[in-house]
């Protein structure tokens, strides 16, 4: 109490409202408890880990070889014969293709968000924070591919470059560099204009060293959030190349490729057609709902 | 009027930028796109002579301003799967993709605005929770899998409408009104609807919430006004934010109606496209793609025009 009375002068002098005590541990340790508290987050972030861990200990996971079939069990329904999730047209344990193709799934889902998150964000800070000329040049070029549907500008360069899955992953990471270049932009731009950019400025720090020690820390948060939820449509977007059959090729286990050569047997065993776009639906949706929390958690609006 | 022009003369440079992004498709596919035309036994001065012919020998840029004047007359080029001309093929089947874009946009605003208003009119009730918690989902729906899962239970499992396909059609060109050419188009409509719906269901309830609480509801309501007509107000306010919404829709519809049109084997511009590049077709391919992203700019260009007309404030903008 003693202590208190003495700081209380300073405290007035520096006008800080807020009470010491409450700071406890850091910027993401008060993002993780406030995502902690978000059923939505939790559950997203439990399914996600069962998928992403089954994915990773595929080989010990999986009740059977997912490229080796039998002709006396093709396209049987759940249930047959220890095949928890039916088979398929080739006798293949549908459980263990569905583990197994988590793995090129969830890579092409995250890989190109990471990349175009590296690239366009990059251009973003380049354009908020590079002067007028460079905001002109870069942000019309990326109007330039926003005229272009993300469906369509993602199958037009899969398509024109022949296809696989390397192709896809160039192709997704074009189609995201424009948005994260749009949002990293738009922070940065506000992050510029405040005091503290001036004040270092005007103590002679460098643009690069303003960019690398006072820009990044305060974009990153938006741009974290952001690349959260196009990891969702990213996945989606992926499985629908390998559901035209331009990203993976058989016999490669991928959930839109196991939906495209299903669909052939829709009415032979229909319930078994429909789960590759499950594990496809339930992916993306589980990483939407960790990115809502993770907005919400870390107070980033838009 | 002035208005008008500034956005039209801001909406071409893009559009100019769209045809060399098409044009540049040509240069990243693998392969000489002579391949197919010159013989294997040629001479060089063959190749020389059949190279200047089709104008490879000329500069990049000279090519690029050749081909776009062939564009601006309507000139495609000629598919190499079909011989036939690009611009007829990418006519087609664009006429069957807007057919079910026309059924599926209408459905999708008129489901979707309802169900914002009403979430918004009754805040934290069932309905409410559904539309917020829909829009999570729904965005997460791959709506080719939903066009699977409509097959297996109204193809599959009740036998109700066919799968795939379009039918003879019998009633011309919209054969909307005619239920044999209909039931060919009720569940790709769906499937394409389905994604629309739940984005204008949340932007109508983000604008209704927005609107309500602004000052002139809290003046229409002292004026005593009954919350019919204080709707009517908010509405016709949140109606230029839902038709941009719309608008891109609808954009994002003709584009990128590619994996549904696969599953129902529907013969429109994704299936086309499709088909380019199976065949390894770029005229096709470029034709096609050109034709579709013209259609998103000229959409987005309308919808600014539209929203301007309804929302004086957007004018200056």
């Amino acid at each position: 109490m003693a202590d208190r009375e003495e700081t209380a002068s300073v405290a007035i002098a520096f006008a800080t409202p807020r009470p010491i005590a409450r700071r406890r541990g850091s910027y993401w340790g008060e993002v993780w408890r406030k995502l902690r508290r978000r059923p939505g987050a939790l559950v997203g972030a439990t399914i996600l880990g069962i998928i992403v861990l089954a994915a990773i200990f595929a080989p010990w996971v999986a009740p059977y070889n997912p490229d080796t079939g039998s002709i006396l069990s093709r396209l049987k329904p759940f249930g047959y014969r220890g095949h928890l999730l039916g088979a398929d047209e080739l006798g293949r344990d549908m459980l263990s293709r569905l583990i197994y193709g988590g793995r090129v799934s969830l890579l092409m889902g995250v890989v190109p968000v990471i990349c175009a998150t590296i690239i366009g964000g990059g251009f973003g800070i380049a354009a908020g924070f590079g002067g007028r000329l460079a905001n002109t040049i870069i942000m019309r070029v990326m109007d330039v591919f926003y005229a272009f549907p993300s469906v369509l500008l993602a199958v037009a360069i899969t398509g024109a470059m022949g296809g696989g899955v390397l192709d896809g992953m160039i192709a997704l990471t074009l189609v995201f560099i424009p948005p994260m270049c749009r949002v990293t932009e738009t922070a940065t731009a506000q992050v510029s204009g405040l005091d503290f950019i001036e004040a270092a400025r005007s103590s002679g720090a460098g643009g690069l060293a303003i960019v690398r020690y006072h820009v990044i820390g305060n974009v990153l948060g938006p741009v974290l959030v952001y690349a959260s939820s196009l990891v969702s449509v990213s996945i989606l977007l992926s499985a629908g190349l390998s559901f035209l059959g331009l990203s993976v090729h058989p016999p490669t286990a991928d959930w839109g490729l196991m939906l495209s050569t299903l669909m052939q047997s829709v009415y032979v065993v229909p319930w078994v057609c429909a789960l590759p776009g499950a594990a496809i639906f339930i992916t993306s949706v589980s990483f939407s709902l960790l990115s809502d929390g993770l907005r919400a958690a870390m107070n980033v609006r838009g | 009027m002035s208005n008008v022009l500034r956005r039209v003369l801001l909406a071409l440079p893009i559009a100019l930028g769209v045809s060399v992004v098409c044009f540049a498709v040509v240069d990243i596919a693998p392969g000489d796109p002579l391949e197919t035309v010159v013989p294997p036994d040629a001479t060089a001065a063959t190749i020389a002579a059949i190279k200047h012919a089709y104008g490879f020998d000329r500069p990049i840029i000279v090519q690029y301003f050749i081909w776009l004047g062939h564009v601006f007359e309507g000139q495609l080029g000629t598919s190499i799967s079909t011989g036939r001309p690009v611009a007829l093929e990418v006519g087609e089947a664009i006429a069957n993709t807007f057919r079910l874009v026309v059924l599926a946009v209408p459905a999708a605003l008129l489901v979707g605005y309802a169900m914002g208003v009403a979430a918004a009119r009754f805040p934290g009730r069932l309905l409410d929770q559904i539309v917020s918690g829909g829009a999570v989902v729904g965005i997460s729906l791959p709506n080719y899998w939903v066009g699977v899962m409509l097959v297996i239970l109204f193809a599959v499992q009740w036998s109700l409408l066919p799968a795939t396909g379009m039918g003879q059609l019998s009633a011309g060109a919209f054969g909307i009104f005619a239920w044999a050419d209909l039931r060919f188009m009720i569940l790709p409509a769906i499937s394409l609807a389905l994604i629309p719906t739940g984005i204008i269901a949340r932007s109508t309830r983000a604008a209704v919430l927005d609107l309500l609480s602004h000052d002139f509801v809290l003046t229409l309501r002292a004026n005593g006004l009954s919350e019919g007509a204080i709707t009517r107000h908010v509405l016709r306010n949140a109606l230029a934010q839902v038709i941009a919404v719309i608008g891109l829709q609808f954009g994002y519809l003709m584009g990128g109606s590619i994996l549904v049109e696969t599953v129902f084997s529907w013969p429109g511009s994704g299936f086309l496209l499709g088909r380019a590049i199976q065949n390894r077709d770029v005229p096709l391919l470029q034709g096609t793609v050109l034709v579709l992203a013209m259609i998103f700019v000229a959409t987005n260009l309308a919808v600014d025009l539209v929203q301007a007309t309804i929302d004086p404030r957007l004018r200056r903008g």
